[in-house]
């Protein structure tokens, strides 16, 4: 197995604060990686650095081998990104949106046509193709940066709370367009839905406080106590796991 | 480039589909218009040539460029879109010089529609159209230059409102560097800074402009101005992005 991303004792500070610290860890192709954690533990800037947005303050990361500090945009090339809250700009139709991702991407022409189509095909934003952004749900705008993401069929993903504001439906239709894909690529989602990770990730990571307190498969992390829910929150809090068998 | 030209297209489409586009060409031109006919003396003045138009555009583009560069990195952090534009394959300087590129466009766009007053001009008259043509370089580069300042002002901040202020002061020292009232009170106490403000004016760059002189000197003046300001503009992004 190919290691698609390694994340190298990556570390960010805020002045005295420190929001990520030391993490490391590796993707290989077909790994679907749940990144989980509590709001403000450090997962989306984690994920902001991966992505090249934010400068690590030590540490690294390599996208396909590239150095997301060094070779940002070959890195940015091999990388399917969908930052938090899925911003998209909100006057732009949903094909001028993703035309313009994919003109960004190098495509031009009939090529760029197809990758748009297919795009909006994965995530079924036909219907809306031609409405602004600001007049679709919050599903829908969601799905827009998803097909953003998906456009130019990036060997690793990472995706920052996907199924957020999706109701049931659109959950499980993303959840399932996220296993199809899994077996070609390396995944990384962060969530603090943890039926998801049992649903969906073959691998997840727990982050509090900057640091990385879990990193096993689901199952071996839920048979660490009575529920996913108990374990999350032990780790996360520092609470004993089984209180009633103390 | 193809990066830049990438962005360019995008930033110019959306002044066009918000009202930011209308209102900004409709009152440019109609100050531009009123200014040069009722203060400027167009008629009286028993001249063919664009004079007072061009010596109101700066003063016109002190307030309204700085209109249209408060929002170029303010609105982007605001919505997040930022977070998406940094993360296409797409080098910073390449997000900077088309969002740069996109407004220089807009501001030509807009000069262009003062054709009316070439056509009036030369009904009315035999102008030197060469000299026209210079003038409208002139004004070009001017709001070349705001347009610069302004962008790496609002890469500073989050605050529009601030964008603005501070971009409208940085353009009001620029424009005001050449004009007697500073000039005459400099060269009394202090005449080096006479000399150097007089070198920094834009104004003074520009009215060589509108007599018909293109010299390499003030190409090469704007043209610093330019590249230094996208200069501080890229860093100041690299550095501001995430806050």
């Amino acid at each position: 197995m190919t290691a698609l991303i390694e994340i190298e004792r990556l570390t960010k500070r805020f002045g005295a604060f420190t929001a990520v610290d030391d993490v490391s860890f590796t993707v290989a192709r077909g790994e679907v990686l749940g990144f989980l954690g509590p709001n403000g533990a450090g997962k989306s800037t984690t994920m902001r650095m991966l992505a090249g947005f934010m400068t690590p303050t030590a540490g690294t990361a390599r996208i396909c081998g590239q150095d997301v500090v060094d070779r940002p945009v070959a890195a940015k090339r091999q990388l399917g990104f969908l930052p938090e809250g899925a911003p998209t700009y909100p006057e732009m139709t949903v094909t001028g949106f993703l035309a313009f991702t994919g003109r960004a991407r190098g495509y031009r022409g009939g090529e760029l046509a197809d990758r748009v189509a297919h795009a909006m095909a994965l995530t079924q934003l036909e219907g809306v193709r031609l409405q602004p952004v600001e007049t679709l749900s919050k599903g829908f705008k969601r799905r827009v940066g998803l097909a953003a993401a998906l456009l130019h069929d990036p060997p690793v993903l990472v995706l920052d709370e996907p199924t957020d504001g999706l109701d049931p439906n659109q959950k499980h239709e993303v959840r399932n367009l996220i296993r199809a894909m899994a077996p070609e690529k390396a995944i990384v989602i962060s969530t603090h839905i943890l039926e998801e990770v049992a649903a969906i990730c073959t691998r997840a990571v727990v982050i509090a406080k900057g640091r990385v307190v879990a990193d096993e498969t689901p199952a071996a992390l839920a048979a660490r106590g009575p529920s996913l829910d108990a374990v999350f929150r032990a780790l996360t809090l520092g609470a004993d796991p089984m209180p009633e068998a103390a | 480039m193809g990066g830049a030209l990438t962005v360019a297209r995008r930033e110019l489409a959306g002044y066009f589909a918000t009202p930011v586009a209308y209102v900004f060409i409709v009152i440019f031109l109609v100050m531009a218009g009123a200014l040069t006919f009722t203060v400027g003396n167009f008629f009286a003045r028993g001249q063919a040539d664009l004079q007072p138009f061009f010596s109101f555009v700066p003063w016109l583009f002190l307030f309204l460029v700085p209109a249209l560069t408060m929002r170029l990195w303010a609105e982007e952090r605001r919505l997040g879109t930022i977070e998406l534009l940094l993360t296409l394959p797409v080098a910073q300087w390449q997000a900077v010089v088309g969002k740069f590129l996109a407004a220089w466009a807009f501001c030509a766009i807009a000069l262009a529609l003062t054709f009316p007053l070439v056509v009036t001009v030369n009904a009315l008259g035999r102008p030197d159209n060469g000299v026209i043509a210079a003038g409208y370089l002139g004004c070009l580069l001017v709001a070349g230059a705001f347009l610069a300042i302004g962008a790496a002002i609002s890469a500073l901040t989050k605050n529009q409102v601030i964008a603005f202020v501070l971009a409208v002061a940085a353009c009001f020292l620029f424009t005001s560097a050449g004009s007697p009232v500073v000039t005459e009170f400099l060269s009394k106490r202090l005449p080096v800074l006479a000399e150097i403000a007089r070198a920094v004016s834009v104004t003074e760059r520009l009215s060589g402009f509108s007599r018909g002189v293109v010299q390499a000197r003030d190409l090469v003046f704007f043209a610093s101005l330019i590249g230094f300001f996208l200069f501080a503009n890229t860093v100041a992004v690299d550095q501001r992005k995430a806050d």
